[in-house]
């Protein structure tokens, strides 16, 4: 099977390689054909994997490709670690992948940078292969980096836009935060584990509880907390979540492709798949996960709020992902770790589904993304419509369909969790139903019903999306209909993740609730009668009532309640907060640094300075070269002499 | 000691009766061919390298056996070193093929001197025995001397030529002299029976050690290590290009064969002496190669003054006396001829008729021109600059990793000190490719295999570096 | 009867002699490859008495294939001297300076 996973990751390489370094050889159709065959093979091959590893139950795959160097005993390798969990995430990778890559030809069909496009989006499917399948942290990082490089690329796709490079510095510096972190808990877990390799390090983690270290002088802290919450800072980062989340609504610049792929379905959940992937080490950690919930409980609630009042079509979306992203982990931090996952799998195909809608519409309104403009748009694009309804409906998490299961499951374990802060988070969960299908159902009522608000010319050219557009709209309606009903039994309830993810039994929320377990579609009919269900109801007859009857009533909502709303508008002021104090303060201290630090002591006189000096140096020491043989040959004279006095004579 | 010949004795010699008897051949068939069909010569020459990259592949990788009465020996670490040579030297012909073409040298000479300079090579990677060592220093350097002056009408080459002559002369005339101590008192020109002898003498004796010396001035100038370096600018510069790669990549890895031969193998009992000796020679050449490189316009010179720098470095691994420092040298000097066969490949791809790129003013925007071949170029830079992940740095991690393990730290931060210097005049080449406009704008020339070889050769670096443990394992696995 | 340490003066004196003729004539090339031969020769003598001393061959092989070589080196050094003339209508050692730095 080696080769099989080899090929597996590298046929998007080649084909980002291909599309890269060739595109203007192999032109525009050659570059789209060579990247979607790459991914296209990588699918197929995790499809043979998902069938090999899930459903013939063969052993986990756990070993060494490459080693690349040996240092002091630490092995710096290339490894794969092929299980259930690998299993389902390269899977969801590839085909939203596939499915992304298709809908590229359409979208991005008139724009110059078509091959540049196809190249980064294949690149980014190689890098996020190699981090969900690693087997140790060095290469996890390495995956970790990579996406992010990519995803910063591709915010900057359209790098003439101020906007888009504003956004993809903002990124940037948000992540190189949350990388820190990141690689600060690598690093204590390499001092005190003396491994890199996962397994290794899981082994010991029972053994490391009572460590402790001090980090200010004085006060001991439990080492495997500090570990567990810089690494939680790393998902932070890239998982967006509260304070770190800035960066995500604003990479919404790049092309709408990317943020169905990277920014909704894949990149963002890696930070949920590390912690999975860790829960050898949270379990260990009790504060940790108190604070994982918190965050996540935050995150997801206040960030649903803030899409009421966005108008983009795309932030709208983009601040569902993070409210969705708050309740993996959410979910992560009640130990319901598979409950996570499944969200994450759920999610991916309805978000990413939303997303490539929302493209769609945005092609139709000819890159107009303003949701006021746009209205009735149901009997221009049906398939659209219809497949955006499936989408919202799954994301609202009404019963049967694929997001019901996974959100239901998070709730009902937030409720049965007794980590500290899990009541707080219940609460925010249940809440955030309701301002789900509230923003949800806005948007969708906005763009779809109610009176055509565009102009003339932009309806008279509004027409249903080409085939390679609504094609993975319908591709990816079909998983998120179907795909929770279909698997929450074994995902959740069944042995799926037994031997990879780890729960301590006094944290064990799933197996408590498994007891009250009686299929899916006993699930569908209890759900009717759970309050989440009327929450969403209740959300979904408010945007009914103020966006399609009385469409006049936002705006006296908006005028009475004017703090909130101002509050919500400027996203509880994160943005200024760090644009004015943090990146106002940095900028600060970098002047100064710059103006004395940099410019006087350092380039104009360690670094000018010494390159003068070597640069002197250089043209005095030239000279000795003065072109004459015979002095060549006292040179060697001389060397000769020298060592002949040091050696023989000494 | 008896000198007893067996048949089977030319069996472990095949790859080099192979190379003489082809290059005489070739040196008959080129006579009856007109310019027009002078490509026959050189795909008889490929042929030819072909020929003995096979037989050595063959005959080779098993036991180490001496021939010819101990004067020969055959062994994994010479199979690799000259089957490596036979790579490069296609490599060169191959890129030399146009430029000599262009300007009205392509004739059999380049060829035949290549493949006896390269004979002389081979028989000093198999050299057992000090007039064996001697004949294939001398043979290498009369094939060079010849190849230096071979295009006559040109005023700067004969001038490089004739430094390099007189200065070559002078250098063996030392090592010769050298040679004759070490004869003196061990009574013997055998490799081994050397190093056993000097063993029993112990290191109170001071006439070995005098001798050593005077090698040690035969080995620094075969290198080109300060202060025996004065020749390498000089020669690098004032050579037609294509003969500036020969002598830039090929004799590289010789030279490092003979250091093996030499100290490691002949006088494992002076050890102590040659450590420090190299030390010194190291840290000199690090010093000057860097430094003075900066101040070059002409890139040519800059390489060769990188060359010096190189040497430098890779004498850190020999210098460590371990075999991990052997091995990590070894991986060095095949990785460094592979930079420099790359380098001077691009100057030869970017030279025209009646122009060549030799400035480096002439790098000036070949991003423009030829965006593939300065990633190429930028890919040799940043590895002589040893920028991770490419091989360059993989081989300086190594060589230094060899030296901190023998405790001396210092050596190790002055060689990171001296290649940050270096990385300067490094990276001004690829701000040039990148930044500044070209100073003229025709696209790169060169024909489709030159170009993939090129291609492959830039990438093969690259590759190295971030999968070196394949041929990091196979130098150990020769050395130890 | 003359001892080996004789020998070996005689070729360190001729030895040191030719080094000081290479970087002491600055005028003519041909003289430099005289003073080359005169240094293998220094080493000739220097390789004969040890073997005559030692009561080994080997030496007096090696002086022979020396020899050999010096004649070669000789050719190739005054083909390389009459190149140069032609270019350069000069054989002056001083003159060759175009290449430095």
């Amino acid at each position: 099977m080696e080769s099989v996973y080899l090929a597996l990751v590298l046929a998007p390489l080649v084909g980002a390689i291909a599309a890269g370094l060739f595109g203007k050889l192999i032109g525009r159709t050659g570059s789209h054909w060579v990247t979607i065959l790459g991914v296209g093979a990588s699918f197929a091959l995790s499809l043979v994997v998902f069938k090999h590893i899930v459903l013939d139950g063969a052993e986990v795959y756990n070993a060494t490709v490459y080693t690349w160097m040996v240092s002091e005993g630490i092995r710096f390798e290339v490894g794969f670690l092929v299980d259930s969990l690998t299993a389902l995430m390269i899977c969801v990778v590839t085909f939203v992948s596939l499915m992304v890559h298709i809908y590229t030809i359409g979208y991005m069909h008139e724009d110059p940078g078509y091959q540049r496009f196809f190249s980064y989006i294949a690149l980014f499917t190689f890098a996020m292969l190699m981090l969900v399948m690693s087997n140790n942290f060095l290469q996890l990082f390495f995956g970790w980096e990579a996406v992010g490089l990519v995803s910063y690329l591709l915010i900057g796709f359209w790098y003439e836009r101020d906007t888009a490079i504003f956004a993809n510095m903002k990124a940037f510096l948000v992540n190189r935060i949350g990388d820190f972190g990141f690689l600060l808990g690598i690093g204590l877990i390499l001092a005190n584990f003396g491994s890199l390799d996962y397994h290794e390090v899981f082994a010991q983690a029972p053994t490391m509880v009572t460590e402790s270290i001090e980090i200010l002088p004085g006060s001991a802290w439990s080492l495997m907390t500090v570990i567990c919450i810089l690494l939680f800072i790393g998902a932070m980062g890239k998982s967006a979540q509260v304070p770190l989340h800035v960066w995500l609504p604003d990479s919404m610049e790049g092309p709408t492709p990317i943020s169905a792929l990277i920014h909704a379905a894949t990149m963002v959940t890696a930070g949920i798949f590390m912690v999975a992937r860790m829960s050898p080490l949270f379990e260990t950690s009790e504060t940790a996960l108190s604070v994982v919930l918190v965050i996540g409980a935050l995150t997801s609630f206040l960030m649903g709020l803030v899409g009421i009042v966005q108008n983009d079509i795309k932030r709208v979306v983009a601040y569902s992902t993070l409210s969705q992203l708050g309740y993996m982990t959410v979910a992560l931090g009640a130990s319901a770790y598979a409950a996570g996952i499944f969200h994450l799998m759920t999610h991916a195909f309805f978000k990413a589904l939303l997303f490539l809608a929302a493209g769609s519409v945005i092609i139709g309104m000819h890159h107009d993304q303003d949701i006021r403009n746009m209205g009735g748009l149901k009997k221009y694009m049906p398939i659209t419509y219809w497949t955006s309804l499936i989408g919202t409906l799954a994301l609202i998490g009404f019963p049967g369909f694929s997001g019901f299961f996974s959100k239901d499951a998070i709730i009902e374990a937030t409720h049965a969790s007794s980590i500290p802060g899990s009541s707080f988070a219940y609460v925010l969960v249940l809440a955030g139903v309701f301002v789900t299908a509230l923003y949800s159902f806005r948007m969708f009522f906005l763009v779809f019903h109610g009176k055509e608000r565009m102009d003339d010319h932009t309806r008279e050219h509004l027409h249903e999306s080409s085939g390679v557009v609504v094609w993975p709209l319908i591709l990816l309606a079909i998983p998120s209909l179907g795909i929770g009903y279909l698997t929450i039994g074994d995902v959740l309830f069944g042995d799926y993740f037994d031997g990879v993810i780890h729960v301590a039994a006094n944290h064990d929320v799933l197996g408590h609730l498994a007891g009250d377990w009686h299929g899916a579609t006993a699930m569908i009919t209890h759900g009717i009668m759970a309050p989440p269900f009327w929450l969403a109801m209740g959300g979904l007859a408010t945007a009914a009532y103020l966006y399609l009857m009385r469409p006049e009533l936002p705006g006296k909502i908006k005028d009475r309640l004017q703090i909130f709303v101002t509050i919500l508008e400027n996203k509880y002021g994160f943005d200024d907060f760090n644009q004015k104090y943090i990146a106002g303060g940095c900028r600060g201290i970098g002047n100064l640094l710059w103006k004395v630090g940099d410019e006087k002591l350092i380039d104009g006189l360690m670094v000018n300075g010494s390159a003068r000096t070597v640069g002197w140096v250089s043209s005095i020491v030239r000279q000795v070269q003065t072109g004459m043989m015979y002095h060549y040959a006292f040179a060697m004279i001389l060397g000769l002499l020298g060592l002949l006095t040091w050696f023989v004579i000494r | 000691m008896a000198y007893v010949f067996s048949p089977s004795d030319l069996v472990q010699v095949a790859p080099e009766i192979f190379i003489l008897s082809m290059a005489c051949v070739i040196l008959i068939v080129d006579l009856f061919l007109d310019d027009r069909r002078r490509y026959v010569t050189h795909l008889l020459c490929q042929v030819t390298l072909l020929g003995a990259a096979v037989l050595t592949y063959m005959l080779g990788f098993g036991e180490t056996t001496m021939a010819f009465s101990g004067a020969y020996i055959h062994d994994a670490f010479g199979d690799v070193l000259k089957i490596a040579m036979y790579v490069v030297t296609a490599a060169v012909f191959l890129y030399s093929r146009d430029y000599l073409k262009d300007r009205n040298l392509l004739k059999g000479e380049y060829f035949v001197l290549g493949l006896f300079g390269l004979l002389g090579m081979m028989i000093m990677v198999s050299a057992a025995n000090l007039l064996v060592i001697y004949l294939g220093i001398e043979l290498l350097a009369l094939s060079l001397y010849a190849l230096v002056a071979f295009d006559r009408d040109n005023k700067t080459a004969a001038e490089a030529a004739m430094k390099y002559f007189v200065l070559g002369a002078i250098a063996s005339g030392m090592l010769l002299y050298g040679m004759s101590m070490i004869y003196g008192t061990t009574g013997t020109l055998s490799s081994t029976e050397i190093a056993a002898r000097l063993v029993d003498l112990g290191s109170d004796d001071l006439v070995p050690i005098f001798g050593l010396v005077f090698i040690m001035v035969g080995i620094g100038f075969k290198l080109g290590v300060v202060p025996f370096h004065m020749w390498v600018p000089d020669i690098y510069q004032g050579a037609p290009t294509s003969v500036t790669l020969y002598i830039g990549s090929i004799p590289k890895i010789a030279g490092f064969a003979l250091v093996m031969r030499l100290l490691v193998d002949t006088l494992p009992g002076l050890v102590v002496d040659w450590q420090a000796m190299l030390i010194i020679l190291a840290v000199l050449s690090m010093a000057i190669g860097n430094i003075v490189a900066i101040a070059q316009t002409n890139i040519k010179r800059m390489l060769a003054y990188s060359t010096i720098s190189h040497m430098g470095f890779l004498l850190l691994g020999v210098l460590s006396g371990t075999t991990e420092g052997y091995s990590s040298a070894m991986f060095y000097t095949l990785v460094y001829s592979m930079m420099a066969l790359g380098s001077f490949g691009i100057l030869l791809l970017m030279s025209r008729s009646g122009f060549d790129a030799e400035m480096l003013d002439d790098m000036k925007g070949l991003n423009r021109r030829s965006p593939w071949f300065a990633g190429m170029m930028l890919i040799m830079m940043f590895s002589m600059a040893g920028v991770p992940p490419m091989a360059g740095f993989y081989a300086k991690l190594s060589v230094l990793a060899a030296v901190v393990d023998i405790g001396l730290v210092w050596l190790a931060i002055v060689a990171v000190l001296f290649s940050v210097i270096g990385a300067f005049y490094y990276l001004r080449v690829i701000k040039l490719m990148y930044f500044d406009e070209p100073v003229d704008d025709s696209p790169l020339g060169g024909s489709a295999d030159v170009r993939f070889v090129l291609s492959l050769n830039g990438l093969a670096v690259l590759g190295l570096g971030i999968f070196p443990a394949g041929l990091m394992g196979l130098c150990l696995q020769v050395l130890s | 009867m003359i001892a080996l340490s004789d020998y070996l003066i005689l070729g360190a004196v001729l030895f040191a002699l030719s080094v000081a003729g290479i970087f002491l004539n600055r005028k003519n090339v041909i003289i430099l490859m005289m003073a080359i031969e005169l240094m293998l020769l220094a080493v000739n003598i220097n390789f004969i008495a040890f073997s005559h001393f030692l009561g080994d061959l080997n030496g007096q092989v090696f002086v022979f294939f020396i020899l050999t070589v010096a004649a070669a080196e000789a050719a190739i050094g005054l083909a390389i001297l009459v190149v140069l003339f032609r270019a350069r209508r000069t054989i002056n050692v001083a003159e060759l300076d175009t290449l430095k730095g």
